[in-house]
């Protein structure tokens, strides 16, 4: 799900990184815009901050629900405990077969038969299912990264696989994995968008809202995918100084 | 080091005894019949090719590994029986590796610690100080706070050789412990062993280190094609092997 490409390399400091040069651009952009032609460019932009708020909560909130399920399913795809294994491995296949815009629905009316929650709810949980999948694998490819003498060293000195794996193998992965976890972050603040189809007030509905009502419509979505874009070139950054940190602290 | 040669074994008790271990991973046996006793208090070198099961025979004392066939007890436990507790029976068998395994996110303190403390919840100030006492035995009393990445071949094998100590073991196992080691760091490897070997630890050791041999083995075990070919005093086994197996081997390596 994640296009990796998003994440400036090392090497890229230069005053003209395509990073710098994306981000301040679409900031220039999104000042100019609304300085040159207010109308109606400053109206959406003072239209749109609720949306933005909307779509960062459903992000981090999915974020952290999925790092949880994600933990767990990565875990549950290396256990040797065959129900769990079959379990875990299970839900990634049938998750990966489905698009995420047909799941959200599906978990809406689903929930929806069931219990009453808040769409915004519905929304999360749906995110945190799908990614859970994604992230799962994630955690299985970094768990098993790590070399096997790690593993048998900690078994040896008499540890329990699962202490093994909290106090020996699981710090040594969250390293493996920070990068291709950023990524996945970064889809997924993108994806949250689908969420505009429940009746959940993002970034882009509020956008969608805007332009029906006076249809200005290019103005609206150009504004729309500017806001989107210095969104995720922050986020990518935020990932590649902490991946720079880690490294220089493990030197 | 042949002036310190190891004094004679008196007959003690067995505290290691494989019997008629068998392994096979799918077609290809690792281990056929392989017998060996070792006593407390003994330091036995296997020798052998690779790929004869010198590490595999190792590894199934702690049961890295488990046997297809056969018993391998450690004083009472059998540990091979499914019922008995391995765990226990791990903590008093110390393992060193060849490829040293520390624990890269630890310090070499840390490293040392860690399993008294969650396997045998030593207090921390108490692991510490025991920690302390084993860096200096093994020479790297100035290292504590320092991270594996830092720290030579030689230095981090001696590490694990502390580990392994910190849980204080009956049985020492080294698989191949100086083989990943430039020349120059073999020996600090080998003067910690050989020291232990002094103290009466009892070591089963796989290596081709004949200075080690020389120094501290009270016997050698030749093993060939997953079988215990010949075994004996150092000097029996290198001067006059029985065997034109065990001849034809080491006219290799010597």
């Amino acid at each position: 799900m994640s296009d990796g490409a998003l994440i400036p390399g090392k090497g890229e400091k230069s005053a003209f990184s395509a990073w710098r040069i994306s981000f301040f651009g679409a900031i220039a952009v999104l000042v100019i815009l609304p300085v040159l032609s207010p109308d109606p460019y400053w109206r959406i932009i003072q239209f749109l901050p609720d949306g933005i708020l909307i779509t960062l909560e459903v992000t981090v909130m999915s974020i952290a629900c999925s790092l949880v399920v994600g933990l767990i399913t990565g875990i549950g795809r290396i256990s040797r405990i065959t129900i769990i294994n079959r379990i875990a491995t299970i839900y990634v296949e049938i998750i990966r077969g489905i698009p995420l815009l047909v799941q959200i629905f599906y978990i809406y009316y689903a929930l929806g038969k069931l219990i009453q929650v808040p769409d915004i709810f519905a929304a999360v949980i749906a995110m945190t299912v799908c990614y859970g999948a994604y992230l799962g694998e994630i955690f299985r490819a970094g768990i098993q990264s790590i070399h096997k003498g790690q593993m048998e060293a900690a078994i040896a000195l008499g540890l329990t696989r699962a202490q093994a794996l909290r106090r020996i193998i699981l710090p040594q992965t969250i390293r493996v994995v920070l990068p291709p976890l950023g990524n996945e972050f970064i889809a997924l603040l993108k994806d949250s968008s689908l969420v505009s189809i429940l009746a959940v007030s993002d970034l882009l509905r509020r956008g969608r809202e805007y332009a029906s009502k006076t249809f200005n419509y290019f103005e609206a979505f150009t504004v729309v995918a500017l806001v989107y874009l210095v969104m995720t070139l922050f986020f990518s950054r935020l990932v590649a100084l902490m991946e720079e940190r880690m490294s220089r602290r493990d030197r | 080091m042949r002036a310190s040669a190891p004094q004679e074994m008196r007959a003690s008790a067995p505290r290691v005894r494989i019997i008629d271990a068998c392994k096979s991973f799918g077609k290809v046996v690792a281990l056929n019949k392989a017998n060996v006793t070792v006593r407390s208090g003994e330091v036995v070198l296997i020798i052998g090719p690779s790929g004869s099961g010198k590490s595999t025979l190792l590894r199934c004392i702690n049961r890295l590994e488990n046997l297809s066939s056969g018993q391998i007890w450690v004083d009472d436990d059998q540990v091979t029986d499914r019922k008995s507790d391995i765990r226990k029976i791990r903590e008093e068998v110390g393992m060193v590796f060849q490829s040293f395994n520390l624990f890269p996110h630890l310090t070499a303190m840390e490293n040392i610690i860690l399993a008294p403390r969650i396997v045998k919840k030593v207090p921390e100030a108490e692991a510490v100080q025991q920690g302390r006492a084993l860096l200096a035995r093994v020479g790297l009393s100035e290292k504590e706070k320092v991270f594996p990445d830092h720290l030579s071949g030689g230095q981090q094998q001696r590490v694990a050789i502390a580990r392994a100590l910190a849980m204080n073991p009956k049985v020492m196992l080294f698989d191949e412990p100086t083989s990943a080691l430039d020349p120059e760091m073999i020996k600090e490897v080998l003067d910690v062993m050989v020291e232990l070997a002094k103290e009466g630890m009892t070591m089963l050791v796989v290596s081709h280190e004949m200075g080690f041999a020389r120094a501290a083995a009270h016997s050698v075990v030749f093993m060939d094609n997953g079988e215990v070919i010949e075994r004996g005093t150092p000097d029996q086994v290198f001067s006059s092997p029985r065997e034109e197996r065990t001849q034809r081997f080491l006219k290799h390596i010597l």
